[in-house]
């Protein structure tokens, strides 16, 4: 290509260019910070992951993962339970965010404050909350058996019931806060269109909010769902020892058995699993996007 | 078709405040079975709540309406069975043009075969045939309008609502829909209520036009008394052009200025009035022809302001001796615009005494 040439045509390239330069210096400390602080100790980890203990290269902690099978009982798990946690927080959260989405907007957002109020304190605070109120003698267990509701305290924490129960109450705003935003962008007239045209309100529902609704539902599961699998404190204050995902084992590898290696393989096996979670999922959203509909 | 094709309306006592604002004001109106009617005002004026008052959508805060003999001031919405058309057209985004049309013939469990046919038919209807399985998004503005207008009739409902259904459309398009949904008017008959703010469009497409302002009723007629006999100001200022000079009435003599007004017809009582002159029914004379003031016509003296061309038209705005500006619209042919008078230059203005409307001189 041929440099347009004309009055000032070299001056305004040289400012087209230092325009661009300074965009790029606002984003210059963001992407230092990112640097240093992911993408370098990730490299690092990779690296880690294919060092035998000799420093030789191996790929020996990865042969383990495949052949010892606590390592795929832990990765189930770790689906499972996310699994569960995000179905938990689908069921919990779609009606509140539905109820919000139909208030008069300052309504709503008084909600949203009461939604994002659980941040405004440590997910450790939050965590050793529950464990008061779950335990054998905390508030729950001892307020049913006074009202006679049950008889012998039930078990819901150091197991899988209390893992979930933080899980979900620390997740449930990550799930509402896509979701309120994608119901509140349908607009009204959808539902009054299916209304006039002879939709009762349950059939508008499911015939054209809830397939409208469905990628702020994608978009809200899949963070909740990749955000648990990487969860570390709540399964191992509510878990009590007896539920083990994979962030609990890294940590174990690492603080009892010193074993970096081991334990950057499971990371790195991690990251690429919730990587093709990813990828799959833009495309499930795309997808749904494309196939618009059937002609009848 | 067994049923009728349409159903009249029958609105009474219809009011919705919110708050202090009355939205709808004890409105009573009949309209016909198939008749097309405009609701006409401009924003704010209570239209738009009154076309949802009879789609369900808003409810009032007491009246009355039919839908020929029955009663349905409490039936929700979808039991209605009347089309609507958007303004915002709510062509559902995540169904295909097809499936947003076959939507009502679905819900009312309509066998398949059917469903393709009528389907079929009505797009045929708003010349789109062949469109069924494309994605709303790939349709243009003016598509758009005639998918959601195939939806809006293709379960042959006998009320048709359109809410201001071409304001998104550019003006040619929109002038060129204004004809086509009078011509499918008259092909299905349906009973058919118009909101617009736009008065050209109403008075284009109507059988009769409701002027509303306030949350009530201004004026229902027909589009030409709309226009020539309004029956007050507010009318006569948002229907067309007009200027106003202060008039006297007394004892059948109406004065204006002094000069003494030929009007046609019968002498309206004693009092103050506004003479309506619409622009296009005034004539330039030249101010050197001699002023006889005919008995054929009137007269204005006055002073040129200036002149604007507007392509088809000119705009001339005159001032009279009393400082009252009044303007005159004509065809700009080449002879018209070079006998036109400068700026500053005096000038005679003519009208018939049939062009003098008296309109009652009230801010209703």
């Amino acid at each position: 290509m041929t440099p347009e040439t004309g009055p000032n045509a070299t001056a305004l390239r040289r400012d087209a260019l230092a325009e661009r330069v300074a965009l790029f210096g606002l984003s210059l400390p963001a992407l230092l910070l990112v640097t240093v602080t992911m993408i370098i100790p990730v490299v690092w980890l990779f690296w880690l992951s294919f060092l035998a203990d000799d420093g030789t290269f191996s790929l020996e902690h990865y042969r383990r993962l495949i052949e010892q099978a606590s390592y795929g009982r832990i990765f189930r798990a770790t689906f499972e339970i996310s699994a569960i946690a995000t179905f938990i927080c689908v069921l919990l959260g779609y009606p509140l965010a539905y109820v919000m989405s139909q208030l008069p907007p300052r309504i709503a957002s008084l909600c949203m404050i009461g939604v994002l109020m659980p941040f405004w304190t440590s997910i450790l605070v939050r965590t050793y909350a529950w464990l008061v109120l779950l335990q054998r003698q905390g508030l729950i267990n001892s307020w049913g058996i006074r009202l006679g509701l049950w008889d012998e305290p039930l078990a819901l924490v150091h197991n899988v019931n209390g893992t979930l129960i933080g899980m979900v109450h620390i997740m449930l705003p990550f799930l509402i806060l896509p979701l309120y935003g994608s119901m509140r962008a349908i607009d009204r007239d959808y539902l009054k269109a299916a209304a006039n045209l002879g939709a009762s309100p349950t059939r508008a529902f499911w015939q054209v909010f809830f397939p409208l609704s469905l990628p702020g539902l994608l978009a809200g599961s899949l963070i909740v769902f990749i955000l648990c699998l990487g969860f570390y404190v709540t399964p191992a204050v509510l878990g009590g020892g007896k539920v083990i995902m994979v962030a609990n084992r890294i940590a174990n590898d690492i603080e009892i058995f010193f074993n970096w290696g081991a334990a950057s393989a499971l990371g790195v096996v991690l990251l690429a699993l919730t990587a093709i979670i990813l990828f799959v999922a833009g495309r499930l959203v795309r997808l749904d996007r494309l196939f618009g509909g059937h002609a009848p | 078709m067994a049923r009728e094709a349409s159903l009249p309306i029958m609105v009474r006592q219809i009011t919705k405040s919110y708050g202090p604002v009355r939205a709808l004001d004890h409105i009573d109106l009949d309209i016909c079975s198939g008749e097309f009617l405009t609701l006409l005002g401009p924003s704010g004026s209570g239209k738009t709540t009154l076309l949802m008052v009879l789609a369900g959508f808003t409810r009032p805060d007491h009246g009355s309406l039919k839908f020929g003999e029955t009663e349905v001031i409490r039936l929700a919405p979808h039991k209605r069975g009347i089309g609507m058309v958007f303004q915002s057209y709510a062509l559902f985004p995540h169904m295909s043009v097809g499936a947003n049309i076959a939507f009502p013939l679905r819900l009312r469990g309509i066998a398949r075969p059917d469903i393709v046919r009528r389907v079929d038919e009505a797009l045929t209807m708003v010349q789109l045939a062949g469109y069924a399985a494309r994605r709303v998004d790939e349709l243009s503005g003016g598509q758009r309008q005639r998918v959601a207008l195939a939806r809006a009739i293709v379960f042959e409902p006998r009320i048709l609502l359109m809410d201001e259904p071409l304001s998104a459309l550019d003006k040619q398009l929109r002038e060129h829909m204004q004809i086509e949904l009078r011509r499918l008017h008259e092909q299905l008959g349906m009973t058919t209520v118009y909101v617009t703010h736009d008065q050209r469009e109403a008075l284009t497409m109507s059988d009769r036009v409701a002027v509303i302002n306030h949350g009530r009723i201004m004026q229902l007629d027909a589009p030409r008394r709309l226009y020539q006999k309004p029956a007050n100001r507010f009318v006569a200022e948002f229907i067309g052009e007009s200027t106003f000079l202060p008039v006297e009435v007394a004892s059948g003599v109406v004065t204006y200025a002094g000069q003494v007004i030929k009007v046609a017809g019968d002498p309206e009582p004693q009092g103050h009035y506004l003479l309506m002159l619409r622009p296009e029914r005034l004539k330039i004379l030249d101010a050197a022809a001699t002023g006889e003031s005919s008995a054929h016509r009137n007269l204005l003296r006055g002073t040129v302001q200036n002149v604007v061309y507007q392509g088809e038209s000119y705009l001339l705005q005159a001032r009279l001796a009393d400082g009252a500006t009044v303007s005159v619209r004509g065809v700009s042919t080449d002879s018209a615009l070079a006998a036109m008078p400068k700026p500053d230059e005096p000038v005679q203005l003519a009208f018939a005494p049939e062009d003098a409307v008296l309109v009652p001189d009230s801010a209703a």
